[in-house]
């Protein structure tokens, strides 16, 4: 398809009236984006009567990389898909395999991995919160909500000494125990990220702009939610209480006492402070994972490097940042995947935007496509 | 930087405040310190980008602020893997860029495709197929220290070139179309 395609364009409607509508294009580079995403817009005046995406411009073919790497090798591949959250790519990867190939993994391990996810989260919601300030004109809270971004990435950093592509979630354990101190690093941590949390929530939920500026919105029903497959804070910003931590209890999940926090409306309001509220989950979670942890080992000894599971297939999901993460595998018997399959949950997502972008004002675009929370590197693998 | 530094004991010998200096001096000196930059975050190293330019690295102070708008921009910091569907579109977007321009890759991914060299049928080898870059930084992703000190490398050849017309680095405002198309990769 060509770039440039803003053209008018006669219409006729359903009345059988004729109307002149305006295509414009939007990306594949526009800051609001969110990254490389492109949608043709359809104007009437300034309502949109219809908004096409157009994905593809990140397509790196990691899932047909996969099928020449090893399962070790796999996992950095991983890290790139969704690299907002990395941690979960990682994760549902390496549960796919331990499924796959039947490999244990130890308790501390489990804890390990619950600690960084949540944290992840709270990274990865951090982004989705400023970024929607951003869109909508409140530049500060971009600013408020990525310091507290930049802490989790600091204490990942101290952990496994990256700062955006960790590799950590090994199949059959995680590659590093935490290092001294990095524990109560954690706890300061959430104790302050609390106090952030209220802070913003006065400062961006509260205010009588951004109501105005997203408080019916994009409104998504409960119903469309789940005939659209959405998942994560879309799907419960609409009222849809699913949460795989809850409803398809995996790891060390079903010892923690934490709550789903539902929307009512639907609208972009309601999916954004969904996900500030998931933050404070999360640091409940994180703190009864420190405190329930015990010592041990943080990996499965004598894997091999090479590990050839028996032929067969695995499937395992788990919640990410974005909703519903899984990853299907098949293997030949061989030491690498013979097929691997991502169900990414930005690209279910994404899909809604047509639908509730419809007789929205084109400014609105913006703020729908941010609150659906895209990662393109999920969405087009 | 020479006139900076010596601006003081400048003033002191010039009591009118009249300063002589070089036009190609004073004018890379302004350039140097101003480096707007066009944010080309396509992939991971985008996040990267973004916290350079926030609270803890704060990239204004160097003069370098974001711009999404080409037309606004001196350099295109690209960030990210760039695909052959992605390409013309990046190519484009420099083009727009007024004289005089420059390029940073960031990452591996525009030095030579990275982690995605191998393997794969939509990944660009590097973007120095299609665009002249100025200063590559490696890692994946690298460090916000790092883009820092790509675009302190960046200034200081910024501060070398010259206005004179014999003088002047020529860069070709449309450029060659790469000579491979989708799909010819390896
Ligand atoms: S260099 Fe690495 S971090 Fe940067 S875009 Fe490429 S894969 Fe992502």
């Amino acid at each position: 398809m060509p770039l440039d395609v803003e053209s008018r364009e006669a219409v006729e409607t359903a009345e059988g009236e004729v109307v002149d509508e305006l295509v414009v294009n939007v990306g594949p580079s526009h800051p609001s984006t969110h990254g490389v995403c492109r949608v043709i817009i359809h104007l009437d005046g300034e309502i949109v009567t219809r908004a096409e995406p157009v994905i593809g411009y990140l397509h790196r073919g990691i899932e047909k990389m996969a099928e020449n790497r090893t399962y070790l090798q796999v996992v950095p591949l991983t890290d790139r898909l969704d690299y907002v959250g990395s941690m979960y790519s990682n994760w549902a990867y390496c549960r796919s395999v331990e499924r796959l190939a039947d490999i244990p993994v130890p308790e501390r391990a489990e804890y390990l991995r619950v600690i960084v996810c949540e944290l992840q989260r709270i990274a990865s919601h951090m982004m989705a919160i400023g970024s929607n300030g951003a869109d909508t004109g409140a530049l500060t809270l971009f600013v408020y909500a990525f310091d507290q971004r930049e802490h989790v990435v600091e204490l990942f950093e101290e952990l496994c000494g990256q700062r955006l592509t960790y590799n950590y979630v090994r199949p059959g354990g995680v590659s590093h125990d935490m290092p001294e101190g990095w524990a109560d690093d954690v706890r300061a941590f959430t104790a302050a990220h609390r106090s952030a949390l209220a802070e913003m929530d006065k400062l961006f939920f509260g205010n009588v702009i951004t109501r105005g500026r997203l408080k019916g919105i994009g409104v998504l029903s409960a119903d469309d939610a789940v005939a659209w497959g959405a998942s994560g804070p879309v799907a419960r910003g609409s009222g849809v209480n699913w949460d795989l931590r809850k409803h398809d209890p995996y790891s060390v999940y079903p010892r923690f006492d934490f709550d789903i926090p539902t929307g009512t409306d639907g609208d972009c309001y309601d999916r954004a402070r969904v996900r500030l509220y998931e933050c404070y989950e999360s640091c409940r979670i994180i703190e009864q994972a420190l405190a329930q942890m015990q010592p041990g080992p943080h990996r499965t000894e004598g894997l091999p490097r090479l590990i050839a599971p028996p032929p067969g297939d695995a499937y395992d999901h788990i919640e990410s940042a974005r909703g519903a993460l899984g990853v299907y595998l098949v293997s030949d018997g061989s030491t690498r995947p013979y097929r691997m399959k991502v169900r990414s949950p930005a690209f279910c997502n994404l899909a809604l935007l047509p639908t509730l972008a419809e007789g929205h004002m084109l400014s609105d675009l913006v703020a729908i496509l941010g609150s659906l929370d895209p990662v393109f590197g999920e969405v087009d693998r | 930087m020479a006139i900076v530094d010596r601006i003081g004991e400048t003033l002191d010998r010039t009591p009118g405040g009249v300063i002589l200096t070089g036009v190609d001096s004073l004018v890379d000196w302004a350039r140097g310190k101003s480096l707007w930059s066009m944010p080309m975050g396509t992939a991971c190293c985008a996040m990267e980008l973004i916290a350079a330019s926030f609270n803890k690295f704060d990239f204004d102070r160097h003069g370098t602020f974001p711009r999404p708008d080409p037309r606004h921009t001196d350099v295109m910091i690209v960030a990210g893997t760039i695909t052959y569907k992605m390409m013309p579109a990046v190519k484009r977007l420099y083009e727009q860029m007024p004289d005089p321009k420059w390029v940073i890759g960031m990452g591996n991914c525009t030095l030579s495709g990275g982690i995605f060299y191998y393997d794969t049928y939509s990944v660009v080898r590097g973007i120095g197929e299609f665009l002249p870059v100025d200063v590559y930084i490696a890692g994946c992703p690298p460090r916000p220290e790092s883009l820092q000190d790509g675009i302190l490398r960046l200034r200081e050849l910024v501060e070398q070139e010259s206005i004179a017309p014999g003088k002047r680095r020529d860069r070709a405002l449309t450029l060659p179309a790469p000579d491979h198309g989708c799909g010819e990769a390896e």
